[in-house]
Parts: C-alpha cells; structure tokens; sequence
C-alpha cells in the first residue's frame, strides 16, 4: 500500500521534472535571445576603444585605425584544412576605403596597439570617421593646430554651427520649397479641373495659373538660392587630418555631427558618449541609405500605424462579438461563422497583405481618388437609388410590425425572414449606389494618374493589420462577455434594464479588462508584422511622417517607416551588410522595446480597469 | 379587481401609493427542455401580505417565483401552460412588456449578486436603466432603500467604495436595497436570509413587515420559523406540485396534509 503511494508519487515526480524542464528550456531560450539582443543592441553606441593595426597584405603592410567588432567568430581553412581565425575590423572612412569594415586573418596582423589621440566622428557621408585630426581652417582667421588648447573648443563649435546650418537647410528645402511645390500643383490641378469641366473662361483661367506659377517660381528660386548659399557656407570651415597609414586628408568641418576620443574618455565620458549615441539614434532621421543616423521616422511610424489599429480593431471586434455572444441565436449559423473567425487566425499574414492590396488600396483607395472605374448608366443608377429608398422603407415598416406592437401577436418565422432579407437587401443597393455612382468623379481625380489614396499609406497598412488581428478581438471579446457572471444580468434585467442596457451598463464594463487584453495581443501581433506592410504602404525611406504640422495634420494617405521593415532592410537589402549589423540589433531591440512598451501600458489600462470593475470572476 | 379574495384578512390598510397588486396563478405548469418542473399549480397572492413559499430542495419554488417577473424566459428551451394573471391582466399578454413589468415586480436572488460597481451605484442603477433621477432624488432613494434593508449604517460613510468590499450578508441587504429602491408593488424574495447572521436576519424580518404596508411580498425560505413569524399566507412544494396552501397559523398547527405535517414537524424523509 504505502509502496505503491510512493511509486505513483515517484512516478508522478518524473512528469513534474519533464515539464518543469520544458519550461526552464523555453524561458532560456527566450532569456538568451533577449540578452544577446540587449547586448548587442546596447553595445552599438557604447564608444570603443580604436586601435592601430599593422597588417600584411601581400609584400606589403596595410596601417590603418580601426575597431574590433568580432574576434574569432568566424574564420576559414587553408590548404592544410587547417583553421585560421579572422577578426572583423571597422575602420569607417567608406569615402577613403570603399567599404568601412574588413574581415582580416589573424594571423596576418603583426601589430596592434592603442592609438593615441584618435578621434571618432560621426559623418554626414562616408560612414564613421576614426583619424588623428591635425589642424581646422576655420572660414577666417587662423589655422588652428590639433595639440592647441583651443582646438576642441572650436572645433565643436563650428560641428554646432554645422548642425545648426543643416537644420536651417533642411527646414528651407523640405519645409518651404515643398510648401512652394504643392502651391503650384494646386495651380496646375486648378487649371486641368478647369479643362476637364470645359470652364468657358479657360483662357483667362490659364492666364491667370501662369501668373501665380511665375511667382511662385520665382519664390521657388529664392529659397533655392537662399538654401544654396547655407550649403556654401557649410564647406567654408575645413578639417584636416591624419590616417593610420599617414596619409593627410580633408573635408569639411560641417560633414561632422558628433565627436569623441574614444582612448581617452573616463567611465563618465563614455557613459555620456554611450547616451548622445542612443539619444542620436532615437531622435534623428536616417542618411545614407539608412546605414547612418537615426530610425525617428519608423519608430514613429510603427508607433502611429499601431495605434490606428488598435482603434479601428477595437470597435469593430467588440461590436461582432457582443453580436455573436449575446444577441445571435446560438446555432449552426453562429457556429460556423465562429469557426471561420477562428480560422481567419490562422491565415498568413502575406495573404491579407495582397487582399489589403487588392481591397482597400486599389479598390477603396482608386474609389477615392478617381470614383467609380465602371460606374452603372445613369438610368440604372437612379434605379438603383429609388430601389434602395423603395427596399429601406418596406425593410423599416416591416420591422416596425416585426417588433411585438401592444395587442398584436408578434410575427411569424417567414414575416421575420423576409425583414431581413429585406436589410440586407438595402445594404448590397446602398453598396452599389455607393461604388457605381456616376456622378460621383473622384475627390482627387485632377491629380491622376497619380493616386493619393490608391496607392500604399499608413492608413490601408493599419486597416489590413486591423483585419488580420480582428479574430484575436472577437475571441478574446467573446470569452469575457461569456465570463460575467450569470448573476449579476439577472439582476440587471431584473431591475428593469432592457437587453441594451444590460451589455452596456454591466456586461460591457465587466469584460473591459479581458477586451483590453485581447487588444492587447492584437497590438502585439500587428506591431511586428512586416510581410502585409511591404504591399500597402511601407517604405524603405520616408519624405514625411505621417502626423506633423502641415495641414490636415493627420496623413493618413501616407506612406511610411516601420521598425519591423527598416530591420529587413537593413539587414538583408543593404549594399555593405557588415556595417548594417549593428543598426540591425539596435532596431530589433528598439522595436521590442517599443511592442513591450506599448503592452505594459495596455497591461496598466487593464489592471486599472480591473481595479475599477473588480468583478469576481476575472 | 372583481377577483374575490380567498378570505378576509385583518387589515391595517391605511397603506398609500400603490394600485393594488394581485397575483393568481392559474394551472401553471412549466418545463426546463424536457423536464417538467412545474406541475398544474393554482394559487393566488393576497395584496399588500407576505406569501411564504417553502419545500424540499429542488421543488420548484425558484422556478415559479421566477416566473412571476418572467426571469425564466431568458433560459433556452423553457415552455409553459396556464396563465399567471397580475392585477388581472396575464403576463403573458404580448401587450405587457417585459420591462415595465421587471419595474414592478422586483426580486431579491436566491445568490447575492450586486454589480461590480460601487454601492451607491448599485442602488440607484433601477433609476438609472428607468432614466430617473436628480441628484437629490438619487441620494435620497439610497439613504432610503439602504435605510430599509439596515445597511444604511454600516455603508453610510463608504457609499463610493465598491460593492465587493462589502461582507456576504452585507451584500445580500445590498441587494434587497437595490431591489426596494425603484419602489416596486410587489417583491420577490428567494432566501433573502440565507446568508445572514440571526441579527441581520431579524432586521430583514422587521423590513418585511414593515414593506407589507404597501407592497405584496413573496418569499421563498428554507427556515420555519420565519416562514411562521412573518407570514401570512405559506404555500407548500413537493416535487413541482402545489401540495397545500393555507394561512400560516392554520398551516402550522392543523396542516390538512400528512406530507406538510411531516416536512414541518422535521419528519420528513
Ligand atoms: N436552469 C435550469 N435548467 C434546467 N433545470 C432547472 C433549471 N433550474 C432549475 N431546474 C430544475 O428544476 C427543478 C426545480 O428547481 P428550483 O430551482 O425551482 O428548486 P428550488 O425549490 O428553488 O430548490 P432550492 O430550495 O434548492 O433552491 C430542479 O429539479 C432543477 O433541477
Ligand atoms: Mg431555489
């Protein structure tokens, strides 16, 4: 008796240890990808050390200054299979070098120590810089040596002036001359609207838009000019310097954005060094090809596209699924349709990106811009629109009776089919006198053929997110409707609340929390999708963000950046991949970090939620 | 009303407010699927007294209280035959809505079940769903209905702190409040005393005899003695039948049948 006890228990111990293993091996595994992803994403804008390497290329020895990134990660073999390790060496300079990281065998490098008074730069073009600096010639006045004490001073005030001048640049040519561009578009679409409506005073029209372009023009050349002289300005102050091998180079002061002598700095220094990189890199846009510079935009991005999922997600799967869970009678019909939701989960995400692609922009999207591409005859139209009116009225007047009416015995099964059939009859005609209008030409159909809305935006990448992510809503919707207890809608409709009433003033607030989680797991899954996004709206670089000053202030038709693409980019489109590694892990980290935020604040919504409503049964 | 009343009661009927209510059940049978749980029951409510339901577990008595504010058409598969007639027009009449009916006749659950909101909130929600209700009528039907269930004060200083913060038997007068709050003509109670104390237990009585001033009270109860103190009518149940139903004291000391006597008497197997 008390052996066989043990021997169950023993038993029983084995299967606990199985699938406590189980579980220590999953939290490893996600412990270890996010440590490596927090190191090496970290580790980016941590300022390191520069050495001086002597390196044996052929008959000759190569000097150069450069960091070690990976030291024998990889290497090959030799004749005799025998295994040489390489290390992979970032030197930056691509104006000088062509490529800023090399993979050199180990063995071939016959010195290396650290190099003394190098600085490290960051550079609008060229990638990073790593150089003895040895002199500045400032735009007047004297040339400053790099061993006076003067030297640093100067030389980060003129970077700032650079930052600055740049600044101003930008503001000119994104800013006003775009401002200045889309008034003379306006000119132009004015006079082609003109054309197409065959305006009698054509000519005067045309006299007129050819005026306002001239000036127009001429303010497009002003600030041109203004812009050209700042970039003139910009190369005045110059920088010389010394690489590794000796060899004297030149440019301008302004191409620097940002400092340091990685050899030289204390932990303190390093640890502000590491926070302007960072700050650097949340802050400011990408250059050159995405390699350099900051991801703003796609952080930006990825954060607008997923809030405007969440709010378009939101009230349609809650709206289905009260209609499921409270309202529809629980049958075949409801079954199947809950099944298909649940289904529509399991879809890949590409293929609701090519339906996005098809639905919403070339449909809707061309809808908006041009109107309807085969629109029904006019007679067949005002057809349709007195059909429409005739069916809506009948659908109403039938409801009206459907509805148990004092005295009169409600309806039978047959009367209530035809009511329906009768709505949904309505609809499909109010769908058709919607999408075959004839008279109905398009809001932006001067500008075509180039579309505004029939083209890839943040917008149609969010709806086709809110699509994919619609089941997770309605499941999680459906389970915590169905978790308020029984109890407490008794005593709702006992005290004389109607159906409505109860869902909104008891049931809804009770199930807020698990609705908020369903939300949730949809932010979740949509913030990290990539593959829908490439085909409705995501690019490699943005113009523009997607909300900024500029009236209307929301940009829905725009495209846009995204973390989860700028990490594909980067990663696997980029011309010299080595250099991009790094600004790949910082991405991917920022982009768990950016899904982890948003939840936790999501998570914090809910639990105050929870607090609110403490119902029992959550 | 031209029903006659099935015996005259002494009346301290200088009660106000209130068109009398009056409550007969008239070969009522009823079935959850297949499974009938009801069996040709006829009674009939007196207005403005306190009818005690009382049975066996699982008789029945739930299911035909919960039939008088129609709480069970809201089961699947139910099914009826005979008419329950209140203040003479049937329940059942597709003219009466269903609403306005709950309006009128309140219930106090068998399990407590308050509103995951505040108390305050849980007590002015039948004039909230009714789109009553100023500010001052709103703070004096609380006062009132807590007043009347005896919780007024014990919550009177927490009145914003949810409803869950409350004990079990707190709860229960919380519900019996929120029941009382719209001033409804007729209450259903099922063991409105089940999970109180002997002290609570006895305010609720007190409540009761005090509501029969102008309401018609139903109550189902597992305990004796409060069906005998506070009663006026006691109705008895045996598997889904109307076994006799009789003014309390009679029912008490001359029950007719020997099943009534062996259940009250405790002998019951
Ligand atoms: N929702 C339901 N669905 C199916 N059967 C039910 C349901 N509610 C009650 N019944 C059945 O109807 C019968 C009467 O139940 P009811 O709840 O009326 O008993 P009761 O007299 O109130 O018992 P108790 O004193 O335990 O509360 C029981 O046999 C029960 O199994
Ligand atoms: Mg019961």
């Amino acid at each position: 008796m008390t052996s066989s006890t043990g021997n169950k228990r023993v038993k029983g111990e084995v299967q606990i240890w199985l699938s406590g293993m189980g579980l220590a091996i999953g939290c490893l595994m996600v412990g270890a990808l996010l440590a490596l992803i927090l190191w090496r994403g970290l580790h980016v804008f941590w300022p390191q050390e520069v050495l001086h390497f002597k390196i044996a290329e052929g008959e000759q020895t190569v000097e150069v200054f450069g960091q070690v990134k990976d030291r024998g990660a990889s290497g090959v073999r030799d004749e005799n299979d025998e295994f040489i390790p390489q290390i992979s060496l970032f030197t930056g300079h691509r104006e000088v070098f062509g490529i800023s990281y090399r993979t050199v065998r180990e063995p071939l490098v016959l010195e290396s120590r650290v190099a003394q008074g190098v600085m490290v730069a960051d550079r609008v073009s060229g990638g990073a810089g790593m150089f003895l600096p040895s002199h500045l010639v400032p735009a007047e006045g004297d040339e400053i040596k790099a061993d006076d004490p003067a030297f640093v001073d100067e030389l980060r005030k003129l970077v700032r002036q650079g930052n600055r001048l740049r600044r101003q640049i930008r503001q000119i040519e994104r800013i006003e001359i775009g401002r200045v561009n889309d008034r003379i578009q306006a000119e132009e679409r004015h006079l082609r609207a003109a054309r197409r409506a065959g305006a009698e005073n054509l000519e005067e029209i045309r006299a007129e838009v050819e005026r306002n372009i001239e000036s127009l023009n001429e303010d497009f050349a002003r600030l041109a000019a203004q812009a050209g002289e700042k970039r003139q300005e910009l190369e005045l102050a110059r920088i010389h310097f010394r690489l590794g091998d000796g060899s004297e180079h030149e440019h301008a002061v302004s191409n620097i954005t940002r400092f340091h002598y990685p050899n030289q700095l204390s932990l303190g220094g390093k640890l502000a060094e590491f926070g302007r990189g960072l700050w650097a890199f949340l802050s400011q846009e990408p250059r050159d090809s995405n390699r350099e510079g900051g991801v703003f935009p796609a952080i930006f991005g990825t954060f607008v596209m997923t809030i405007l999922l969440a709010v378009m997600v939101t009230p349609f799967g809650v709206i289905a699924a009260i209609y499921l869970r409270e309202y529809a009678k629980q049958g075949p019909l409801v079954r199947t349709v809950r099944i298909c939701v649940n289904n529509l989960a399991g879809v890949p995400s590409i293929v609701f990106g090519v339906f996005g692609l098809g639905f919403f922009v070339y449909g809707v999207g061309g809808f908006i811009d041009g109107g309807a591409r085969h629109p029904w005859p006019s007679p067949l139209w005002v057809a349709a629109v007195v059909g429409f009116f005739a069916v809506l009225t009948a659908a109403v007047l039938m409801g009206l009776r459907l509805s148990p009416a004092p005295g009169k015995p409600p309806a039978g099964k047959l009367l209530g089919a035809i009511g329906g059939g009768l709505w949904v009859l309505a609809a499909v005609l109010l769908l058709g006198v919607v999408a075959k209008n004839p008279y109905f030409g398009g809001f932006f159909a001067a500008d075509l053929p180039t579309p505004t809305f029939g083209t890839g935006g943040i917008l149609w990448a969010s709806l086709t997110l809110a699509l994919m992510t619609l089941p997770v809503v309605i499941v999680a919707t459906e389970e915590s409707l169905a978790a308020v207890p029984r109890g407490v809608r008794e005593a709702a409709l006992a005290c004389g609340a109607s159906k409505w009433q109860t869902i909104q003033r008891i049931v809804l607030p009770g199930a807020a929390p698990g609705i908020m989680t369903g939300v949730i797991l949809a932010m979740a899954r949509g913030a990290g999708e990539v593959a829908p996004l490439m085909i409705t709206g995501v690019v490699k670089m943005a113009p523009s963000l997607p909300i900024d000053g500029e009236f209307p202030f929301i940009h829905a038709e725009r495209k846009f950046m995204h973390l989860g693409f700028h990490i594909f980019d980067l990663g696997f489109q980029s011309p010299d991949a080595e250099a991009a590694k790094p600004m790949v892990f910082a991405t991917t980290l920022l982009l768990i970090t950016l899904v982890v935020v948003m939840n936790l604040s999501a998570i914090l919504i809910r639990n105050h939620l929870r607090r609110k409503y403490a119902a029992s049964s959550f | 009303m031209t029903t006659s009343q099935p015996e005259a009661t002494p009346t301290p009927n200088s009660a106000v407010g209130h068109d009398p209510a009056f409550i007969e059940v008239e070969r009522f049978s009823f079935w959850y699927g297949a499974a009938q749980a009801l069996f040709d029951i006829s009674l009939e409510f007196p207005e403005r007294r306190i009818t005690a339901f009382i049975g066996p577990s699982g008789c029945g008595k739930s299911t035909l209280l919960r039939n008088l504010n129609r709480m069970n058409d809201l089961i699947d598969g139910v099914r009826h035959e005979g008419d329950i007639r209140l203040d003479g027009t049937s329940l059942y009449d597709p003219a009466v809505e269903v609403i306005s009916l709950r309006k009128r006749v309140g219930m106090v659950f068998q399990k407590y079940n308050p509103f995951p909101k505040s108390i305050y909130e849980n007590i002015v929600f039948p004039l909230r769903v009714a789109g009553r209700g100023s500010r001052s009528e709103l703070d004096e039907t609380v006062e009132r209905s807590l007043r009347g269930a005896a919780l007024w004060d014990e919550v009177k200083d927490k009145l914003h702190e949810s409803a869950y913060s409350l004990s079990g038997g707190q709860q229960q007068r919380l519900c019996i409040a929120r029941a009382i709050a719209n001033r409804p003509q007729i209450l259903l109670m099922d063991e409105p005393c089940a999970a109180l104390d002997p002290v609570a237990t006895l305010k609720i009585e007190e409540l009761m005899m005090e509501l029969r001033k102008e309401y018609t009270i139903v109550i189902v109860t597992h305990n004796m003695q409060q069906a005998g103190r506070c009663s006026d009518h006691t109705a008895f149940f045996y598997l889904g039948r109307l076994i006799e139903y009789a003014p309390t004291l009679q029912l008490f000391e001359s029950p007719a049948k020997e099943q009534t006597e062996a259940y009250i008497s405790g002998r019951f197997s």
